[in-house]
């Protein structure tokens, strides 16, 4: 297995790993801490992927980058909705249903 | 000069100065925007009927590495559709939101929302539609949340968790397919096929993100909450135009692999699952008691015509697929056009009664007829009576349906506008109840009612004038040959 | 666009910006909305006779608009349109102004006489429909246009009406849209021309156009209230009388029964109807409903859930003419689309004017009202008698024809439903007449308005005693030219010359 397939399947249980702890979770934080881990394991995959055999290419580089970007921002719009969430009803989980 | 990157550039620009104005100003300085970001959206069509496809490439860097912007016929159409829903709706928020704290955040994220969906519509590549989708999410979560409410904070979290899990599963599609072909333009795509098996995951990886993020039965548990709780225009905007984003990326994705590509299995699910919407969107719609709740699932259930789309072009005669294509697009219109009115004129009618219970709308229809108007026009289109585009868009699905042997479409497509006819009319009933009642209503003003009933008119107008808006709508794409 | 295409158009538009026009205006303009109405009504009338002497004199008037590729929209005036058009436009005249005088001092009359008008408009494009898809178009139309109407009162019960109304009509327009989605299908657009379009079809498709023809007329049997699914029309009584004159005369039920003499006659053509072997069935249908609607009305003590259900009989006189293929029964169905019209919105003004003048719903309460309501009593006798069948007036005329034409045909068993049936009529409305003129007042008159009135007000028994005298004319006068027989006969003639 080269160096960069062992990336690459690193990401997909990474992502795997994420995945289930979106899933499971209620408590929003920890949703939270699994959607970065998963993004992370999503980011792995597509610069893992992309240089098997061929060498190092810039363009998935380029990617990660603007989706770590967008990633941190999505994470901080969340932190700012949870904590007005949390301050408005004192929960730190959704409500079943509605 | 290209108007493309404009198009991105502007809106976004729009954002940051609007965002820099102080709150009492930012009203009216986006009122005075609108004109020249609505200006250049007619640009493109004129070009494209004269001159074909346009396209971009912003600093002259061509794809892999470059971002390349274009527009056929259909993107063009969109851009103009999103300028002609966000207008009326900034006009109302204008009002509705006058010195109230959301005013603030309001129209830095709606010209926000705006650069992410122009800059959807006119993505050439796979990586730049995510960059999209997912700055339209953040953007749409942030308006939800504006309301403030307690619901529509849980509601904002409930989307937001959606739309993140959509666009990572949407994004892991993105790269098994930058893996398989080394390049993510979609003009790349359709020499490939959806014959290898890692495109095929692929592209069923991004479909099922996508179908997340356009709250598609069964999987639209965020979409209710956040479109019935959030502030009247931003509900508006949200079912007229940001849950057709992903629709749009999602057809698309599979027009871009080739008409063909689509397993009809997968076809045909998405097509089940569409009527699965249809129904339980309608019925669901009929059970509330708040009326914005009401209108959400209504739309809920109007998503679900749209997937019509896939087994229709899948595996059928030409004749049948343009068909399929001319009336989905033009349901999409006129959904949006109706839709939008019909949050408009809801917000309008709780806005008159104080209250958002349809039961208390005891007496409108006497002593507010006007905002009930607009909220029957919009509710024609939706329906599907005619005369109205939402009429058309049916007639035109039950002849694909009729002509490619898929008869099973056709209770669905009647079925469903029975059911919204049912929901509409319990709306109406409530408001013509006479007796004793109050006789004191808030009274909406004059932009409110005026953007309401303007949008409803249009979708009714595009019952006689969809002729050309669909050839526009057709040119440079899958299906410019005719129908 | 030359004049001549564009004089439907504005037939149809008339009434649409005249709804338009109310629409706008505020509640408490009384006299202007009632100008604008009566002038409105009045230009109509105007256009519509223009239109007819030149359709006389040959000309054609069309207006063709493409909605999407492979459907237009299309207003033809041609002589079946044309006599449905005049029928409407001058009753519209009569209950407008029949509405005018019967919701003084009631509220919402923006809304009532915006939607009447939508109402009309609806009415005069269906009869000007030049294919199936524009004819849908407006028969959609005037279900919305009719629903605040028979749910303008605002009551429970109204809105009941209302919905159970509108779950019938939209469930039989759904029906006839899947009907003609698919014969579209097969086809492509067809327009009203005699059959011209499936008559060429292959034979295989028979059984499917049969099945298409069994959709269009359970689409349009709903508003036509054939006998399963007649169930709304007795339940929408509860809306104000000029509503239900306007929806028994002339728009809802005589719209489903237009709708299906045009699927006959237009659209399959009465050769190809006759090879699907499809009229006879319906025939049958037709004589059923005549017979139960007769014996329900009997079963009736509210005067107007008895004309409703006398209503459902008559109707299907029409399609019983149609059934008949000869000339003559056609004749005798058509010129009743014209004649029950006249009838049935004189005894339905009646109705109201006993309703409104002196609060009587009941066929027990008529006792002696003839005295009391001299000249309402003498129309609704007319009416009655007319319904019956007496001659000379209209109803005879209409039984004649239809009896000829049942022997030309060789059906015997449609005259016995004929003599029946208008035994049956006597059998329900002898008995009010006796009430009316024989019997004396046994109780003071349950609520009493226009005292200083020796009938009823003007505008009440106007255009009451109006509609009477055309019953008489239409009777007496009906081989004279331009009368409702004339007419008819030009329509149908063409149909059955090669």
């Amino acid at each position: 297995m080269s160096t960069a397939a062992l990336y690459a399947w690193a990401g997909v249980a990474l992502s795997m790993l994420g995945l289930f702890g979106f899933i499971v979770h209620r408590h929003l934080i920890r949703r939270l801490l699994a959607y970065n881990i998963m993004g992370s394991g999503c980011f792995l995959l597509l610069v893992g992927l992309s240089q098997d055999g061929r060498g190092v290419d810039p363009v998935p580089q380029a990617l990660v980058l603007t989706g770590i970007v967008v990633t941190v921002a999505s994470t901080a719009l969340a932190l700012v909705i949870f904590r007005r969430w949390f301050r408005v009803s004192g929960e730190s989980v959704l409500p079943e249903e509605v | 000069m290209n108007p493309l990157p404009w198009l991105v550039a502007l809106p976004l620009i729009g954002a940051l100065v609007v965002f820099l104005l102080p709150v009492r100003w930012r009203a009216s300085g986006s009122l005075a925007l609108l004109v020249p970001v609505g200006f250049v959206s007619i640009r493109p069509l004129a070009s494209i009927l004269s001159q074909g496809t346009q396209s971009h490439a912003p600093g002259g860097w061509i794809a892999p590495l470059g971002i390349g912007l274009q527009a056929d016929g259909f993107a063009a159409g969109m851009v103009i559709l999103t300028a002609l829903v966000i207008v009326p709706c900034s006009i109302h928020a204008a009002r509705s939101l006058r010195g109230k704290p959301a005013e603030e955040g309001f129209w830095p994220l709606l010209w926000f929302m705006w650069a992410a969906l122009n800059s959807i519509w006119l993505s050439a590549d796979l990586f730049n539609l995510y960059v999209g989708i997912e700055l339209l999410g953040l953007a749409a979560v942030g308006l939800v949340a504006l309301a403030g409410s307690v619901q529509s904070l849980a509601a904002a979290m409930r989307y937001l968790l959606a739309a993140l899990l959509g666009s990572l599963v949407y994004l892991i599609g993105v790269a098994l397919i930058y893996a398989a072909l080394g390049s993510l333009a979609l003009a790349d795509l359709k020499a490939y096929g959806s014959g290898q098996p890692t495109i095929l995951i692929a592209s069923v990886l991004m479909t099922f993100g996508l179908l997340l993020k356009t709250a598609l039965f069964p999987l639209h548990g965020w979409l209710p909450p956040a479109h019935g709780s959030a502030l009247t225009p931003v509900s508006a905007l949200l079912s007229a135009l940001v849950i057709k984003a992903s629709l749009c990326m999602l057809i698309r994705l599979w027009m871009s692999l080739g008409p063909e590509a689509m397993p009809v299995v997968l076809a045909w699910t998405l097509g089940l699952m569409g009527a699965g919407a249809v129904f339980w969107g309608g019925w669901m719609a009929l059970r509330q008691t708040r009326l914005k709740r009401l209108v959400a699932y209504s739309t809920v259930a109007q998503i679900g015509l749209l997937f019509l789309f896939f087994p229709l072009v899948t595996g059928t005669p030409a004749t049948a697929a343009a068909l399929a294509w001319d009336g989905t697009v033009l349901m999409l219109v006129s959904h949006a056009f109706a839709k939008a009115a019909m949050f408009l004129a809801a917000g309008n009618l709780v806005f008159a009664i104080g209250s958002e219970q349809i039961a208390d709308l005891n007496g409108v229809c006497r002593f507010r007829p006007f905002s009930l108007l607009s909220f029957g026009v919009a509710g024609i289109s939706l329906t599907g009576l005619p005369p109205s585009g939402g009429f058309i868009a049916k007639w035109l699905l039950m002849q694909s349906a009729l002509a490619s042997g898929q008869w099973i479409w056709l209770p669905v497509l009647l079925g469903g506008g029975l059911l919204s006819a049912a929901y509409v009319i319990r709306v109406l009933g409530n408001a013509m109840v006479e007796g004793p009642v109050r006789d004191r209503f808030e009274a909406p003003s004059l932009p409110l009612e005026l953007s309401a009933l303007a949008l409803g008119c249009v979708s009714l107008v595009l019952g006689f004038a969809a002729r050309a808006p669909l050839a526009w709508l057709r040119a440079g794409g899958p299906f410019a040959g005719g129908g | 666009m030359d004049a001549q295409a564009l004089l439907p158009l504005s037939v149809v538009s008339t009434s649409l910006v005249a709804a338009a026009g109310i629409f706008l205006l505020r509640e408490h303009r009384h006299r202007l909305r009632t100008n604008f109405n009566l002038a409105a009504a009045l230009i109509k009338l105007a256009l519509v006779v223009g239109m007819a002497l030149g359709v006389l004199a040959g000309n054609t008037y069309e207006f063709r608009f493409p909605l999407v590729e492979g459907i237009s929209f299309v207003l033809r005036a041609d002589a079946l349109g044309l006599m449905f058009t005049v029928l409407s436009s001058v009753l519209w005249l009569f209950t407008t102004i029949y509405a005018i005088g019967y919701l003084e001092k009631s509220p919402n009359r923006s809304r009532f006489f915006g939607f009447f008008s939508l109402c009309v408009a609806s009415t005069v494009g269906l009869a000007l429909a030049g294919n199936l898809i524009t004819f849908f178009l407006f028969y959609e139309l005037l279900t919305l246009s009719t629903y605040p109407l028979v749910a303008h009162r605002g009551t429970a019960k109204a809105l009941h009406a209302g919905n159970v109304y509108l779950a019938y009509t939209l469930s039989g327009g759904m029906v006839l849209l899947l009907g003609i989605a698919v014969l579209h299908g097969l086809a492509g657009e067809v327009d009203f021309a005699a059959g011209s379009g499936l008559r060429v079809l292959d034979p295989a498709l028979d059984p499917m156009l049969t099945i298409v023809f069994v959709l269009l007329i359970a689409g349009l049997g709903v508003k036509a209230a054939l006998l399963p699914l007649h169930g709304w029309l007795p339940i929408a009584m509860v809306a104000p009388a000029p509503v239900s004159a306007l929806l028994h005369a002339v728009a809802v039920v005589k719209a489903g029964a237009f709708g299906i003499v045009r699927v006959v006659y237009d659209v399959y053509g009465t050769e190809l109807a006759w090879r699907l072997e499809v009229l006879e069935p319906l025939g049958w249908l037709a004589a059923a409903t005549i017979l139960y609607g007769s014996i329900r009305a009997l079963a009736q003590n509210d005067l107007k859930r008895r004309l409703a259900f006398s209503t459902v009989s008559q109707v299907s006189y029409i399609i019983l003419g149609l059934t008949l293929l000869s000339p003559i029964g056609m004749a005798g169905g058509l010129v009743h689309l014209l004649h029950q019209g006249l009838m049935k919105i004189t005894l339905f003004f009646c109705a109201g004017n006993y309703a409104e003048t002196l609060g009587v719903h009941h066929i027990d309460h008529l006792d002696g009202i003839g005295r009391r309501m001299p000249a309402t009593s003498t129309a609704f006798t007319i009416g009655a008698f007319g319904m019956i069948g007496v001659p000379p007036l209209a109803g005879f005329v209409t039984k004649w024809y239809l009896g000829i034409g049942a022997l030309a045909d060789g059906k015997g068993w449609v005259l016995a439903v004929l003599i029946v049936s208008a035994m049956l009529n006597a059998a329900y409305f002898l008995p009010v007449l006796h009430r009316i003129w024989f019997r004396s007042q046994s109780a003071p008159w349950p609520a009493e308005q226009y005292q200083q009135h020796r009938d009823t007000h003007p505008w009440l028994l106007l255009p009451t005693l109006v509609t009477a005298v055309f019953c008489i004319v239409a009777g007496v006068f009906a081989a004279v030219p331009f009368s409702p027989l004339h007419w008819v006969e030009i329509v149908v003639l063409p149909g059955y010359l090669p």
